[in-house]
């Protein structure tokens, strides 16, 4: 059993893609309601780990996992694991803002649509409460059935995370969701995070240290596919135990 | 530097030659014609009766067989053809598609006397067999235009769903949609304006198609609107070649093959016009 506290545990996690080992025995703890951020220079393999929890990584060819990831203790690699139940617990903001090419409301709705929500009042009241917690609702109230790629790229974005919320998850993966995004609508989408962690467990890949440092609460660093060091953001980024660990957040490679 | 201009004058010239070989032989047909079109005028394109040896050139029932059997060939290669479209960019391994896929755009290549002559000896039998007459039939006809036309429908359709973006699949995905559920909600609407193209441009194809067609429709010498799939028909096509051959050249019966031609050219140029907008409105979108 995870211990109390702890959404997700991964033991011993490998990915290969075909001869390349990407992912190297990794074993981290997430705790629950809590912001944790990924960080490490390009290629160290945060976004690989990131789409395994989620079983997103099954999307690319030539890639196998080994290793374990349990959910509330339960190994989500196990056979009889359902990859569409466990997504409707695990939901993912994606480093490009995509909304559908539908209208707002359609995008949001579509999650609780396709798992059965037929009706209306209820899709209407889902797709309310979603734009809502998204931050997104005052500004797109009066034109809910216009294209969402109409909208800017930062409303796009919490978009996506409306649309996720809509299926109502319990732990939010984010991959560098502010990389498309200009300072403003980055503040707002930190703000967001900040504000979801209440009631959700999130874990944000990011390349930016001082975005890590702003949002999480702890933070794991990577490095050539290997856990290199992770603890409580605070101590992660003022007394760093290893020393590629310091190196990186001082800047002197990635 | 002298030899630069050259080379752009002579490809101007190579460019311009072809715009004028169009050009030439719209005003030739339309020359031709236009005495049929003065002399009838909407009787020709709506009159029922084809009879040119008592000076009557009604061509209404060739039409109607025409865009009949067009559409008897889409609604067999369209739901078959985007299937399999569907199969080859979201199911099939890598190695399967790269078998299949050139294999179906093969079909394009087959010279269409042979997809007429493998109608008359398979297709022709079968129907006369199971479903009595002469298998020579609207019916025929349609089946051996879906073959000509589905490797457009396939092609063309499974670009336009190849072209959608990764990401709107990664999206429905990870909101945990099945496969299926992602492909009918998310990529057959984002690839609609692709796949209606195909199906457009595979309608301009099947009705201009005139050897194939021939062959299994059996082309009654007064041509009728069929009431049955079993009723032999004879389409626009069909009639200029079986009776270019012995139409007094300058007679009316001669011009009146030639206004044909420009029936069958409008048809096509229409909706060769309406893929253009529909793929453009897609691209818009």
């Amino acid at each position: 059993m995870v211990k109390t506290g702890d959404k997700i545990e991964t033991r011993n996690l490998n990915v290969y893609y075909g001869n390349f080992h990407a992912l190297k025995n990794v074993s981290l703890k997430i705790p629950e309601r809590k912001v944790t951020a990924l960080i490490g220079p390009s290629g160290c393999g945060k976004t690989t780990f990131l789409r395994c929890i989620n079983r997103m990584i099954e999307l690319t060819d030539g890639a196998r996992v080994s290793g374990e990831v349990l959910l509330d203790g339960m190994n989500i690699y196990d056979k009889d694991v359902d990859v569409i139940a466990l997504r409707r617990r695990i939901g993912m903001v994606f480093q490009q803002p995509n909304p559908f090419p539908m209208s707002i409301y359609e995008n949001v709705a579509y999650g609780p649509k396709i798992h059965g929500v037929r009706d209306k009042r209820k899709l209407d009241e889902i797709v309310k409460e979603s734009l809502e917690r998204a931050a997104l609702w005052d500004e797109v109230k009066d034109k809910l059935h216009e294209n969402a790629l109409k909208l800017s790229g930062g409303q796009q974005q919490r978009l996506c995370i409306a649309r996720a919320l809509a299926v109502e998850p319990e732990v939010i993966l984010f991959d560098e969701p502010c990389a498309s995004l200009d300072p403003i609508s980055t503040a707002k989408i930190e703000a967001l995070i900040r504000e979801l962690s209440r009631d959700y467990t999130i874990v944000i890949v990011t390349h930016n240290m001082h975005q890590a440092a702003r949002v999480s609460d702890y933070t794991a660093f990577f490095m050539l596919g290997e856990l290199i060091e992770c603890g409580s953001t605070p101590q992660i980024f003022e007394k760093p135990r290893d020393k590629r660990t310091e190196a990186y957040i001082t800047g002197r490679f990635g | 530097m002298e030899s630069e201009k050259l080379v752009e004058k002579l490809l101007l010239a190579a460019a311009a030659s072809a715009i004028f070989i169009v050009f030439f032989i719209i005003v030739f047909m339309l020359r031709e014609s236009l005495p049929v079109f003065l002399e009838y005028g909407a009787d020709f394109v709506f009159g029922m009766t084809w009879k040119p040896a008592e000076a009557s050139f009604g061509i209404l029932p060739m039409i109607v067989a025409t865009l009949l059997v067009s559409g008897l060939a889409l609604m067999v290669a369209t739901p078959l053809g985007v299937a399999c479209a569907i199969f080859l960019a979201e199911y099939a391994p890598p190695l399967v598609r790269n078998v299949v896929k050139p294999v179906v755009e093969m079909l394009v290549g087959i010279p269409s006397v042979i997809i007429g002559f493998f109608g008359l000896m398979i297709i022709v039998p079968f129907l006369r067999t199971h479903f009595g007459g002469y298998g020579l039939c609207l019916l025929a006809g349609g089946l051996t235009l879906a073959i000509m036309t589905l490797p457009h429908i396939v092609s063309i359709s499974e670009d336009a769903i190849r072209a959608v973006p990764r990401s709107y699949r990664e999206a429905s995905l990870a909101l945990g949609a099945t496969k299926w559920t992602t492909v009918r909600k998310v990529i057959l609407p984002s690839a609609k304006s692709g796949i209606l193209a195909a199906i457009i441009l595979g309608l301009g194809r099947a009705v201009g198609e005139t050897m194939a067609v021939l062959m299994v429709v059996g082309n009654p010498e007064t041509p009728w609107i069929p009431t049955s799939l079993l009723d032999p028909i004879r389409p626009l096509t069909s009639t200029i070649i079986l009776e270019i051959e012995y139409a007094l050249w300058g007679s009316m019966h001669e011009r009146s093959l030639f206004a044909i031609g420009v029936v069958l050219f409008a048809i096509v140029a229409i909706l060769n016009l309406i893929a253009v907008r529909v793929i453009k409105r897609g691209v818009m979108a």
